[in-house]
């Protein structure tokens, strides 16, 4: 055995965590508001989410082929994506929108950029808004029980009353996973119990939020129109799934705080004052852009620099 | 009572019950004895033997080589067989007296000591200088050095690292069960060379037993007192400890002193107590022989220059095929490619893993999900130090504060993605500090 063991840098053991573990919790942790769509929506759900898995691993192998690179669709991200692209559409939406989705959210926003950890925003949202942008009237009609209407923040906006009971259980007109606060909520509590996630991002976010609407909404803190605000237009999803996406949120503990209340503020700026009665997309994919920014401005303050010689 | 430790940290698998309960056995090693001039940190020792001597254990064979540098014994009587370049746990080659060792331990008369009340602050100081006592906790640094502090008044905590937070190391953990007098003597000298100091020994709160014992015996003691640390790597390192027990946080271009502390290893202590009171060189050292690969885990009290070999098979050997052999703990050990390296001063573990699980994983692309900067007990960004080490960046590394790296390995540990963050960062570290010495 003389001269043949392995040598390398300290140290020598490795926790059990994984990317790819990782990946497959939040998947998991995506499922009973993805199930809940399904169950809402109907089978149309269930493929339109089977497409946009199919499309973003499928358009990653394919990439990584043409541009011969390593194949790195074992690390799961690409189902992530996949299901909170899918989970982002209404469940009206034909296929081919699906699949467009699914490749732009994949090689554009992705993997042009050099792939997982480089990308500078979420790439299921950056898709969401491509698609929204190209594709408005398909992308915003919502179907609820066969009626085509409008959601209930849109109700609500044109001054008309919504019902925040069916709001919190799901039962409402929008994409097919952000409907349901508690499905959401549920996977969300896996992720903070299982330390994949933690309240930072989040709380900061939907508390930010909630004193923007109370401040400028123009009902105060009456809690039936917080409710509403806070339960629609995938607040929910928007602040435990795609805010506290590593790749694009920052990494400084400050960071995270800051990145919370610039969306909370930008959400309720849109929502508000802005012309559509959402904004979570783009108040997440626009916080993305400032990330390096924040992380500049919120470096940690190292251990014991700047203390005082005794 | 608020618990007392620091921000970061990991708890890995500590493995120390493998060994924890084997008391220490006195190993006389048989063959080649291999003397490293430099087992500490500052300028090599000068050998004072030549080929052919004859020496004595307890003989002093190489002088100090400055200030900052640290005498080397014989720890058995034999020949000189030479002077050559040998490797060290550390893995470079250092220029080392090979001694054969004739089996008889045959010892030096040691000159007389006068009584500890009798001894002065410089007369304490130069007895451990003259013993060759190091920090014997990894570093290795002298330990007159940091008995000598600009203004000894100034220091008010004297800590006696009991920490032990190196996952399988048991060696501190079986001295103070076995010899906390020993221990609590070394504080206790150390106390009379700083008039305004307290002694505390922080041991960690996943050894009940140590902290019961010294509890007891300090009892009568007023200037000591036995604090239990949360259990968190790596809360034995100095910096670390120093806040844990004080809440003075000081970075790495300050020394304890600057914090008004003075910080000690339990067999560094030990090794003071032997100096001053036997008036004894630093000959031995307590090593943990562990890991899943060894026949029968256990801690022996090891004479300095022992081959590893003959270390091993007094532990039964091996009972299957390791995978990774280190020196050290996991996580701040050093891995070995074979056996054929001297037990130093500084050596406190033999760890022979069936697993290497740094070879398990492959390196993927940085997810950036923070777990590092969580757990960074210097507080910086080690994602954002690798990448600028691996662009070879300096000017980005010294402004995310490369340089306050302790080289833990917490960020490793953590990282998803399994990348080599401490390595990067260390090799950076390496590149600047010798730029800042020419």
């Amino acid at each position: 055995m003389n001269g043949s063991m392995n040598v390398s840098s300290n140290p020598h053991v490795r926790s059990k965590a994984t990317t790819s573990g990782i990946m497959i919790s939040v998947a998991i942790a995506l499922l009973p508001a993805a199930g809940f769509g399904v169950y809402n929506f109907g089978w149309r759900a269930l493929m339109l989410l089977c497409v946009c898995i199919a499309t973003c691993v499928a358009s990653e192998y394919i990439y990584e082929k043409c541009m011969k690179k390593k194949v790195t669709i074992g690390d799961f991200s690409a189902v992530v994506t996949g299901l909170l692209l899918g989970m982002n559409l209404p469940a009206s939406a034909p296929w081919w929108i699906a699949v467009i989705g699914g490749m732009f959210a994949i090689v554009v926003v992705k993997m042009l950029f050099g792939g997982l950890g480089q990308n500078f925003m979420n790439p299921a949202l950056g898709a969401r808004c491509f698609l929204l942008i190209s594709f408005t009237a398909r992308m915003t009609t919502f179907t609820y029980d066969g009626v085509t209407g409008a959601t209930p923040l849109a109700v609500l906006k044109s001054g008309g009353n919504v019902n925040t009971y069916d709001m919190v259980i799901g039962r409402i007109p929008g994409t097919i996973g952000e409907t349901s606060v508690i499905a959401i909520v549920i996977g969300a509590c896996f992720l903070l119990l299982s330390g994949i996630i933690d309240l930072r991002i989040p709380a900061s976010y939907i508390i930010t939020f909630a004193l923007f609407i109370g401040i400028f909404g123009g009902y105060g803190f009456d809690p039936y129109f917080l409710t509403a605000h806070l339960s629609g237009g995938g607040l929910m999803l928007g602040a435990f799934f795609m805010a506290t996406d590593y790749v694009t949120s920052p990494i400084t503990p400050a960071g995270k705080y800051a990145f919370g209340i610039i969306l909370g503020l930008l959400t309720g700026i849109f929502r508000i004052f802005g012309g559509s009665a959402e904004g979570v997309s783009y108040a997440i994919i626009l916080g993305n852009l400032l990330v390096p920014l924040i992380e500049r401005v919120t470096l940690p303050k190292c251990f014991g620099k700047g203390g005082e010689n005794r | 009572m608020p618990k007392f430790t620091f921000n970061g940290g990991i708890h890995p698998y500590d493995g120390k019950d493998l060994s924890k309960d084997k008391p220490i056995k006195e190993f006389l090693p048989k063959g080649e004895m291999v003397y490293p001039l430099s087992q500490h940190i500052g300028a090599p020792a000068t050998p004072l033997v030549g080929k052919g001597d004859r020496v004595l254990a307890g003989q002093k064979i190489g002088e100090a080589g400055g200030f900052v540098s640290a005498p080397v014994y014989a720890t058995v009587s034999g020949t000189v067989k030479g002077i050559e370049k040998r490797r060290v746990p550390a893995g470079n080659m250092v220029d080392s007296i090979i001694v054969e060792n004739d089996g008889t331990y045959e010892e030096v008369d040691y000159a007389p000591v006068k009584p500890l009340n009798e001894l002065s602050r410089d007369e304490i100081i130069s007895l451990v200088k003259e013993a060759g006592v190091v920090g014997m906790g990894g570093a290795g640094f002298p330990t007159h050095v940091k008995l000598s502090p600009k203004e000894p008044e100034k220091i008010d905590y004297v800590i006696a690292n009991c920490a032990e937070c190196e996952p399988y190391l048991t060696s501190d953990y079986r001295r103070m069960l076995e010899e906390p007098e020993k221990l609590i003597a070394g504080m206790k000298i150390e106390l009379m060379l700083f008039p305004n100091a307290k002694g505390i020994l922080a041991v960690e709160d996943n050894k009940p037993d140590c902290i019961n014992k010294l509890r007891e015996l300090t009892e009568k003691e007023p200037l000591i007192e036995v604090r239990a640390l949360k259990t968190k790597y790596p809360q034995g390192s100095e910096r670390q400890l120093i806040y844990a027990v004080t809440k003075r946080a000081i970075d790495s271009s300050r020394l304890p002193a600057d914090a008004g502390c003075i910080v000690n290893n339990v067999d560094t202590l030990v090794a003071i107590r032997r100096a001053v009171v036997e008036g004894r060189p630093l000959m031995h050292r307590i090593v943990t022989v562990t890991g899943d690969a060894v026949a029968h885990p256990q801690n022996f009290k090891v004479r300095c220059g022992t081959n590893y070999n003959e270390l091993l098979e007094a532990a039964g050997g091996l009972k299957c095929e390791p995978e990774k052999i280190i020196s050290g703990g996991p996580m701040m050990g050093f891995a070995l490619f074979d056996l054929n390296v001297p037990v130093t001063k500084s050596s406190s573990a033999l760890l022979c893993m069936t697993k290497d699980e740094v070879a398990v994983y492959e390196e993927g692309a940085c997810i950036r999900c923070g777990r590092c900067v969580e757990v960074c007990p210097g507080r910086v960004l080690p994602a954002k130090l690798a990448d600028a080490s691996e662009h070879g960046d300096a000017e980005t590394f010294l402004k995310y504060n490369g340089m306050e790296c302790c080289e833990c390995g917490c960020c490793s540990y953590v990282c998803p993605a399994k990348r080599h963050l401490t390595q990067s960062i260390k090799s950076m570290r390496k590149i600047m500090l010798a730029k800042k010495k020419k």
